[in-house]
């Protein structure tokens, strides 16, 4: 029985062990990252497409895109979360950040204390980008407004408020490999870069599974509002009928090919994205489709 | 502002009168087609700006002077409190449009603004009418941002 026991405290202990392990932070090489250089131009056009602002702004309506306040709510099945400043106040944002740090918050969703980011923070989709592109970003991000306002912590149930756990869940989930994969044209490629790795359309178009894992068997193809009611339309499967030129119009003017106007949370999306050039949104297009297929 | 006035008397009315409103309710399908007939006319002008139909000045006017005058249809029976999306189905209309009625009332005067900003330009060339256009989608988009639901 003694034997048993021990043999069980053993198990645990293993069990223990490994799941400490599996859930451990896997950062990006800090000096790899530290000796790029970073464009504040070439960053505008990677900080639009990516929509930072569309989440991170303040939580009024007319807050101000390039003030990155934070504060506005995402309720999920998991709780409510609260984006956080990411201004480049050196108090409340990320003003004290080095390069390393954020390349491997945006992209490995590790805090530069060590602790993971909940994945509704898109380093699900960053994690596909060009480090170059991050370093960019942040060169740019470091010149925008800084702002004092603190951050509010999430208001998550259990077990989802242990941030340990996540690291299991980055085990199981995050993956830095193409959703569309084959023979893709050059615009194809460049649309695939900009919607999976900046843009993260699927993130709001794919469906998740009960974890909050996107379903990428399903991608593209629509999805329930996780913040409110109605559904995410589907941009991909049988009933999307829309052509590239429709595609990039929507994205540069906010109408569809119905003329019905953008609301909602795409609002925002199409306000960024409609300040990146046109050939831009044809790729993105031309990706789409190629996702639909 | 009567909008106003008239929406706050007949919300009223209407909350005594029919105190579980219908799913089809009235006052829900006809401001929807009052929304269409918008598009109808918008459409118009959006594919002229877009390129995908030729301008043509008698065309545009038509579809601004329209607009014009759709946008200046008395709202005060269309919108009787109870017909949000969170007490019935069938609308998009959120419930905050209730809660922010004199926010409500000056984007869609915002929009009757601008409206009448494209009748006078519609007919006067494409870059004259694509230059009314597009601030009179961003007021349609003003209200769509903040007060309408997620397409179900």
């Amino acid at each position: 029985m003694r034997k048993l026991l021990s043999g069980l405290a053993t198990l645990g202990l293993i069990a223990a062990g490994a799941a400490w392990w599996l859930s451990a932070p896997r950062p990006l090489d800090a000096q790899m990252l530290a000796d790029l250089t970073g464009d504040a131009e070439a960053g505008e056009t990677i900080f639009l497409a990516s929509g930072c602002s569309s989440c991170h702004r303040g939580a009024e309506r007319e807050a101000d895109p390039l003030v990155l306040t934070g504060g506005r709510e995402f309720e999920s099945d998991f709780g409510t979360f609260i984006a956080p400043n990411i201004s480049p106040d050196p108090d409340h944002g990320i003003g004290n950040w080095s390069k390393p740090e954020f390349i491997n918050a945006v992209m490995r969703g590790i805090s530069p204390e060590g602790t993971h980011y909940y994945p509704a923070f898109p380093y699900t989709s960053y994690i596909k980008a060009n480090p170059q592109d991050m370093a960019d970003l942040y060169v740019y991000m470091m010149t925008l407004p800084r702002d004092a306002t603190p951050s509010q912590p999430h208001d998550l149930g259990f077990p989802f408020n242990i941030r340990r756990s996540v690291g299991l869940w980055k085990t199981l989930f995050l993956r830095e490999d193409w959703a569309v994969t084959g023979d893709l044209t050059p615009e194809e490629t460049r649309g695939r870069y900009l919607s999976e790795a900046l843009a993260h359309c699927a993130e709001c178009h794919t469906p998740r599974n009960a974890l909050g894992a996107l379903n990428r068997a399903e991608w593209n193809r629509g999805a329930p509002n996780p913040s409110g009611r109605g559904r995410i339309p589907a941009i991909a499967g049988p009933d999307f009928d829309w052509s590239a030129f429709d595609i990039s119009a929507y994205l540069s003017s906010g109408l569809t090919p119905d003329f019905d106007v953008v609301g909602g949370s795409m609002a925002d999306v199409v306000g960024n994205l409609r300040q990146l050039d046109r050939s831009e949104l044809d790729a993105i297009a031309a990706y789409i489709l190629r996702a639909s297929r | 502002m009567s909008f106003k006035r008239l929406l706050g008397s007949l919300a009223l009315g209407a909350a005594i009168a029919f105190p579980a409103m219908a799913d089809n309710d009235p006052a829900v399908e006809t401001r929807q087609g009052q929304f269409k007939l918008f598009v109808h006319n918008f459409g118009v002008l959006g594919s002229m700006a877009q390129g995908r139909i030729d301008y043509d000045a008698d065309l545009a006017q038509t579809a601004a002077d329209n607009l014009f005058h759709l946008t200046r249809h008395d709202q005060s029976r269309l919108w009787p409190e109870g017909t949000d999306s969170m007490s019935i189905d069938g609308t998009r209309a959120k419930p905050e449009i209730w809660d922010n009625l004199d926010d409500f009332v000056a984007k869609f005067v915002a929009l009757q603004d601008a409206a009448e900003t494209l009748q006078g330009a519609a007919g006067q060339g494409l870059d004259t009418m694509q230059g009314a256009f597009g601030p009179t989608a961003g007021t349609c988009q003003a209200c769509h941002q903040e007060y309408r639901e997620e397409a179900s």
